[in-house]
């Protein structure tokens, strides 16, 4: 079965010609039409336009002597990342059938490197969300437990890469958005660091948080698709000119010697019995394999949540004013033009995008701003200093992904305050700038559900990370496990 | 600190947002529950902190200031509610 390739091993059977890009592209496809009606991650694709792309990779591969790095891999894209000629929808009924007039930057980049890039995949709405239920089109169920939620933001890309829909995938990460999900489905997700990849063609959430990441099923996909989607921007001036490794070339050479940091402000209450032997376990795989482990505290840690939810929904407030039923959006028409916005957006957001945006608008409004806004951005400096001294006696962090394996659908949609309390371990990374991976680290028992563990690196570490990872992942089972709905039905026992 | 009163619908037409009456109904107590958990932040003495606005601060990002490129008229208009003489059309703005 092709389409539960990486990226390593379809590139190599194609590069050999053992194999084409279209029968691997029509692998995902069939597989897809299989099992999505259950899964639901693909809010839609264009098999056409995927297998014309494939057909032209393989008659690169007949003539290019060298191929591109991500020559005729099928590579699927989050809802909120722009592709020339697709519809853009960011999980949303506002922008009614909004179809990209241009491609964002890493979509450019991974058309460069060769990429069969098709399909949109589900997320919470504008990216507002840790389960994917908050979707208009309705919610993508975990490929391990279909009872389940996959996580989210990111949820339709994690399920789609654990359920072998495609061979890799992008989403993105403003809290967790990548490696909450990733862990709630059992793959590898990144976040860069701010200002690693261009956000350009990215639907902004919370811009001074917001990056692009990979989404795959191992962590050298997860170094061949940093490596391809990396760099400095002139349509981002918050990309930053740091030159961008060959990730690739640094995975190799262990990890002896490294010094990781466990955060005892993480192991404390609320983390899940499972969770928490499963992280002390990989921490000990890891002291095997040559890191010395050292305690750390990162003191502000109880104050991420509602530093990351004032400033999120903050610039949540004023990015989505853009969605006004002027230039784009179903417009509901009024008598006047402020009519018309409050009706067009009355009618084209969903519950938690409007919670958010009137959060946000009041925390930014005359006379809440200092108590709030500021008084969040000063908290901010406290947490990203606190990293900024860890990563003086550290090389990295380790941390469960978090506090639980993945939940059943329904039982914290209607507690917003228990929702934002998921993403704990996560949002500090983005309040820090910093970079952060989840990769598998062991099931929970019943039912069989995967749990991740994060890994955060400095400002630019990612390659530090990616070593980490690789090493653990090349010493553990973990990553080889399938979802049952992934298995084809003849193989099933 | 208690959590301040909040007028929804105040609020909610700053961010040129209708709701109905249902939805503010709803929405009032949990914004309520959510601004409290948000005082948390009070604990803090932040009286010496330079607030964070970006993780990764660059200043005075300037480029070349030249002509090049852009989306063409039809792919800007392409997702236009409505449209007329190829600019996009709103309601009347002044009597």
């Amino acid at each position: 079965m092709l389409n539960q390739l990486t990226i390593s091993e379809l590139s190599h059977r194609l590069a050999k010609r053992e194999v084409s890009s279209r029968e691997a592209t029509q692998a995902c496809l069939d597989h897809i039409q299989r099992i999505d009606t259950q899964l639901h991650a693909f809010l839609s694709f264009m098999a056409e336009d995927a297998l014309a792309q494939a057909d032209a990779a393989d008659r690169e591969f007949a003539s290019a002597a060298a191929p591109r790095p991500l020559l005729g891999i099928p590579v699927a894209i989050k809802d909120v990342i722009a592709v020339r000629n697709q519809p853009l929808n960011c999980g949303s009924k506002i922008l009614g059938n909004f179809i990209s007039p241009y491609d964002a930057t890493v979509i450019r980049k991974l058309k460069e490197a060769g990429a069969v890039v098709f399909g949109r995949l589900n997320m919470d709405e504008f990216a507002m969300g840790s389960s994917t239920e908050n979707s208009a089109f309705g919610p993508t169920r975990n490929p391990w437990d279909l009872s389940r939620v996959p996580g989210g933001s990111s949820g339709g890309t994690a399920a789609a890469v654990a359920a072998d829909e495609c061979i890799a995938a992008l989403g993105s990460d403003t809290g967790g958005s990548v490696r909450q999900p990733a862990s709630f489905c059992g793959c590898v997700g990144l976040k860069p660091t701010y200002g690693r990849v261009s956000r350009f063609g990215l639907v902004a959430y919370a811009s001074s948080l917001d990056q692009i990441g990979p989404m795959t099923k191992s962590v050298a996909d997860s170094a061949r698709m940093l490596h391809a989607i990396s760099g400095w921007d002139e349509h981002d001036s918050t990309s930053v000119p740091e030159a961008v490794p060959d990730y690739n070339q640094l995975l190799e050479g262990g990890i002896k010697g490294l010094k990781l940091g466990l955060p005892k402000e993480y192991l404390v209450g609320g983390l899940d019995p499972e969770v928490s032997q499963a992280t002390m376990a990989a921490v000990k795989q890891l002291q095997q394999l040559g890191a010395e482990i050292v305690e750390i505290s990162l003191p502000h840690t109880d104050y991420a949540v509602a530093t990351y939810y004032i400033i999120a929904t903050a610039e949540a407030s004023a990015n989505l004013a853009r969605f006004d039923g002027v230039r784009y959006c179903s417009r509901v028409p009024g008598a006047d033009p402020i009519e018309m916005y409050g009706k067009t957006r009355g009618a084209g957001f969903g519950p938690e995008v409007k919670r958010r945006i009137i959060l946000g608008t009041y925390v930014l409004s005359s006379g809440y701003y200092d108590a709030y806004y500021l008084r969040a951005q000063k908290v901010r400096t406290l947490i990203r200093q606190d990293f900024l001294q860890a990563f003086e006696k550290v090389d990295a962090l380790i941390t469960p992904t978090a506090p639980t394996a993945a939940f059943k659908a329904g039982e914290k949609i209607d507690d917003p305050l228990q929702m934002y309390l998921c993403d704990i371990f996560t949002l500090s990374c983005n309040l820090a700038g910093i970079c952060g991976l989840s990769l598998p680290c062991g099931f929970t028992s019943n039912p069989k559900l995967p749990i991740g563990i994060q890994l955060l690196g400095r400002h630019f570490g990612e390659a530090t990370l990616l070593k980490i990872a690789h090493a653990y992942e090349q010493s553990t089972p973990w990553h080889r496990e399938k979802p049952p709905l992934a298995t084809p039905p003849a193989a099933q026992p | 600190m208690a959590a301040d009163e909040i007028d929804i619908n105040y609020v909610a037409n700053l961010a040129r947002l209708q709701l109905t009456p249902a939805e503010a109904e709803k929405l009032k107590p949990q914004l309520g529950q959510i601004l409290h958990y948000f005082h948390k932040l009070d604990q803090l003495d932040v009286s010496r902190i330079e607030p964070t606005a970006h993780a990764m601060p660059r200043v005075n990002v300037m480029r070349p200031d030249q002509v090049t490129a852009s989306l063409s008229q039809p792919d800007a208009l392409r997702n236009a509610p409505a449209q007329i003489n190829g600019l996009f059309m709103v309601p009347k703005i002044v009597e």
